[in-house]
């Protein structure tokens, strides 16, 4: 199984653990994964809100160059998995959009058909490895580690192509084929806060801190998330949080590293000590 | 009536009408013009304009023309031949032609009102018109078939729909069969405990005319009983029924219960579909106590007889009438029937597709279903209105348009959540005293009476909120919120965003066709429409007709619909039925296509083709061959046969190449 991987910024700065523990799962799993040549920038929420046309060529850029591999691309970021799905949908949709584009990306050398699909890597673990190989390749399970499994937005909108938008289990049933219990909570695809932590973060703190409190009101050990952006508001802000509502203290870690303790690597290979929040403790603890 | 001969060089003689319309038609088209042209066609012996030629003068005119002039064919440029065809055939009938002598032109939806310049529209009604008098000099004398029918009439599904119309046409003296599925008739009204707007019990106006059912001496009932296969056409159905195993004797069995308490399972431990899971009940089991037939049934999913062989049958055993039979077999049973009324009902939407809700994953959330069994003082909890847990809720939420008027769903709106729901409202409040918030988009009471009860509601401290529900969750954002399912809705009249903290849900869910509804639509050979609904012939003045002549249709099946509208359509499903067997026999139309045994070469294209399954092969003589009755007159046999050997009446090739001639011929 070979994709392409478009890392987008997050994974090669405040995300670098994903990134590490994603590539280490990957190979451990036996996915072929190799980083898109030359990808730039995915455009994300701000370009598109200031030039459409221009965010689309730039997304686009990123998907006629995997168009000449002919392989999925792999996403890991949720607001790059959105922009360049948006992409591919409006480009469908919008006849004299495509037009521009394309012309735009054949002036630089390259053409785009439509062909490559993005993934997200919980929808390739889930779908193409399979939950049943992912149990067999399990080695430590996490046994009596409790998990809220938290989603955030984009993943599953609005286009909820391996889940459900309001109720999605996935990643639930990941996390439990590695041994660890989620707890039933609703606030799944509730927002993180995005980038109003910054540029609001009246609004943004009190909304990931609602997120880690009823995490841990629900007897979980530890949020377990899939975008880099969540991860960073929910583990990055404590501080500010415990001066303006109270002291949370509580490890955010993506699934990708928990899955990795699960099949046995190590915790520096899975970046577990890059979390502001030592997660280590509620990690190995319940090894 | 005439015959089919001409004579070699004499042309019938043909009289040419052309309609003024008004100014429908002569505003745009030169009448006078037409007129004057055509009646220097070949073969036209008259030709005439008049302002309305479908008024009884204009018929007169055709009438008295035909005698006096000898006409021997009629063509009329009028309107569309849907309107007035018949009119017009009449006409020469009265005048003493057969009826297919006659052809009509469209130069009315076909011209005059599709075009503005004038002089081309009317050349265009020029070259229509002489195309139909090419044409009809090729029509022959046709007469239509009569068939019987049947008197007989079944009807299926034993709702309120179903149960009014057996009764309506039982009391008209017609044998009558009504086939329900479930092992009771009553339908979703004998779930409900009362009925809007007017609050009247439900089972005190439905079980009389259930039991009525059960003692009418016209009445045949076969519950738990199914139809297999329906055969033949209006007038002469042949339908097949099965019968499903009851386990117990149906003329035995009287209904005392005491197999029931003798069970071996002494405490009810399965699912009670009747109380939508509400209840327990056990492998023996009668649905409700007025359930009609009132005979008990044993479930052979969790009856240990039944899957084992092997229990001591203290059931059978407390029955002093052995009524019981565990070898009982499915049955197929025939019948032949003149008429059928489908009055197969709906299914409330899944309230699980709406996983915001919380269905199945918060016990507070119920379905309206649920809250009926609830609020009904037979229900599972004697009327109590208390949630899972059995503790009385303080705070109800109702949420609207569940599964109805929603993109991602059904776009439909149901027409009886409304209604149900401000019943359930004041029902819930008179039951428990909770507070009860209403979360509608547009509260819809457009019935007799129903903008008074919401009225009454309004009154009666019900909150009634505007918005829809983004989501029911369980998370507490403030100390009064810990512990309670909170609804979040943006209140459009108040234009912020709201938390409402409740211990009860009430899922209003919207109505839906039934799951099987295709597999019933062929087995009966009618239409749905895009969302499911069977398809009435025409929405306003065919409301219970189907394409299928003799197969009427009432209820929900067709489309969402409250009470009195279901029996306002039962009654006039019953009524079409009557009015069909008591004229004795149809009639029908010519146009039917037949077969030249002798060039048939038996390849048998045709027989797939027809959507009216009227082309049956005859295996010893290899040929086609097609029921007339059955037979629509399509075309499409016609049009297929790779050897030219079946032929439509009124639409044979000499018809058909002489109007292509005619509109080419200029």
């Amino acid at each position: 199984m070979k994709y392409l991987y478009f890392p987008g910024c997050s994974l090669k700065g405040s995300g670098k653990a994903y990134e590490e523990s994603f590539l280490a799962v990957a190979k451990a799993v036996g996915l072929e994964i190799r980083e898109l040549e030359d990808w730039n920038c995915c455009g994300a929420t701000a370009y598109m809100s200031v030039d459409e046309t221009r965010s689309y060529a730039l997304a686009g850029r990123n998907l006629a160059i995997a168009e000449r591999e002919n392989l999925d691309i792999i996403a890991p970021c949720n607001a790059c998995y959105l922009v360049l799905n948006k992409t591919q949908h409006a480009l469908k949709d919008d006849e004299e959009l495509r037009r521009k584009v394309v012309k735009a990306l054949k002036a630089g050398g390259l053409d785009y058909k439509g062909t490559v699909r993005v993934r997200h890597p919980l929808d390739v673990l889930i779908n193409d490895v399979g939950l049943d190989k992912i149990r067999a390749l399990v080695k430590k399970p996490l046994k009596d580690l409790k998990l809220a499994a938290y989603y955030g937005c984009q993943m599953v909108r609005p286009y909820a192509s391996f889940d459900d938008q309001h109720d999605p289990v996935t990643m639930d049933k990941l996390m439990e084929a590695a041994g660890a219990e989620c707890v039933p909570w609703p606030l799944k695809t509730r927002c993180c806060g995005g980038s109003l932590t910054g540029t609001v973060p009246e609004a943004g703190l009190r909304l990931a801190y609602i997120l880690l409190r009823e995490a841990k009101k629900r007897g979980a050990g530890a949020i377990v998330t899939l975008c880099p952006l969540c991860q960073f508001n929910l583990d990055g802000y404590q501080d500010q949080m415990a001066r303006k509502f109270e002291k949370v203290d509580f490890p955010v870690v993506y699934f990708t590293q928990v899955l990795g303790l699960a099949l046995g690597l190590s915790a520096s290979e899975l970046g577990i000590q890059r979390g502001i929040i030592p997660a280590g403790k509620v990690l190995s603890g319940a090894r | 009536m005439s015959d089919n001969k001409q004579k070699k060089d004499a042309l019938p003689r043909v009289g040419f009408y052309v309609c003024h319309c008004g100014t429908n038609i002569a505003g745009t088209i030169d009448v006078a013009e037409v007129q004057k042209y055509v009646s220097g066609l070949p073969g036209v012996a008259v030709s005439r304009d008049y302002k309305y030629m479908c008024s009884d003068p204009g018929q007169e005119l055709i009438a008295r023309d035909i005698k006096e002039h000898k006409l021997e064919r009629l063509v009329v440029a009028a309107c569309s031949p849907n309107l007035h065809e018949e009119t017009f055939r009449k006409a020469a009938a009265k005048g003493g032609l057969n009826p297919f002598y006659f052809q009509m032109v469209n130069i009315r939806e076909h011209a005059s009102w599709v075009h503005t310049d004038k002089k081309a529209a009317t050349e265009k009604a020029k070259d229509l018109a002489r195309a139909a008098v090419a044409r009809v000099q090729h029509h022959r004398s046709l007469d239509k078939k009569r068939v019987p029918v049947d008197p007989n009439v079944l009807v299926v599904g034993g709702g309120i729909a179903g149960i009014h119309a057996a009764l309506t046409l039982a009391n008209a003296g017609k044998k009558v069969t009504l086939v329900e599925r479930e092992a009771t008739i009553g339908g979703h009204m004998a779930l409900f405990d009362k009925t809007f707007p007017t609050l009247d019990c439900a089972a005190c106006i439905l079980t009389p005319k259930m039991s009525a059912v059960k003692s009418h001496p016209n009445i045949t009932l076969w519950t738990y009983s199914e139809v297999e296969k329906v055969e033949g056409y209006v007038g002469n159905y042949k339908v097949t029924v099965k019968r499903k195993p009851r386990f117990v004797k149906e003329d035995l069995c009287v209904g005392c219960m005491e197999c029931i308490d003798a069970c071996v399972f002494k405490e009810a431990k399965f699912r009670d579909k009747f109380n939508q899971g509400l209840g327990k009940r056990k492998p023996v089991y009668i649905d409700f106590p007025q359930a009609t037939p009132k005979v008990v049934l044993v479930d052979p999913e969790t009856c240990i007889q039944l899957k084992t062989g092997k229990c001591k049958k203290s059931c059978a055993a407390a029955c002093d009438r052995n009524a019981f039979d565990f070898d009982q077999k499915e049955e197929l049973k025939e019948l032949q029937v003149g008429a059928i009324v489908l009055a197969t009902g709906f299914k409330t939407y899944d309230a699980g597709r709406d996983p915001n809700y919380g269905y199945g994953r918060y016990p507070g959330v119920f379905t309206a279903l649920e809250i009926e069994r609830l609020v009904n003082a037979s229900g599972p909890t004697s009327g109590e209105v208390v949630l899972r847990d059995g503790r009385r809720p303080k705070a109800v939420g109702i949420i609207h348009c569940v599964g109805s008027r929603d993109e991602k769903s059904n776009k439909w709106c149901s027409r009886v959540c409304c209604m149900y729901s401000l019943k359930l409202a004041h029902l819930i409040k008179e039951h428990s005293g909770a507070e009860v918030y209403n979360f509608y988009i547009d509260m819809r009471a457009p019935g007799k009476a129903y903008e008074e009860f919401y009225d009454k509601l309004l009154g009666e401290g019900v909150h009634f909120i505007r918005g829809r529900v983004s989501e029911v969750s369980d998370w507490a954002m403030t100390p009064d919120e810990e512990g309670k399912l909170v609804l979040r809705v943006e209140d459009t009249l108040a234009g912020f965003v709201r938390r409402v903290p409740v211990d009860m849900v009430v899922l209003s869910t919207g109505l839906e066709p039934q799951t099987d509804a295709q597999e019933v639509r062929r087995r009966f050979n009618i239409g749905c429409g895009t969302e499911g609904f069977f398809q009435e012939r025409h929405p306003k003045l065919a409301p219970v007709n189907t394409f299928t002549d003799g197969i009427y249709i009432a209820g929900a099946c067709q489309a969402p619909r409250d009470i009195p509208d279901t029996v306002a359509q039962a009654g006039a499903a019953a009524a079409e039925a009557l009015s069909l067997i008591d004229a004795g026999f149809v009639e029908l139309e010519p146009n039917t296509s037949h077969v030249l045994e002798e060039e048939c070469c038996g390849c048998k294209s045709c027989v797939p083709l027809c959507p009216y399954s009227a082309i049956t092969f005859d295996e010893t003589k290899k040929k086609a061959v097609i029921n007339e009755v059955l037979c629509k007159g399509c075309g499409v046999c016609a049009a297929a046969c790779p050897s030219g050997s079946i032929v439509q009446n009124l639409f044979d090739d000499e018809e058909i190449f002489s109007e292509i001639k005619g509109v080419l011929s200029k």
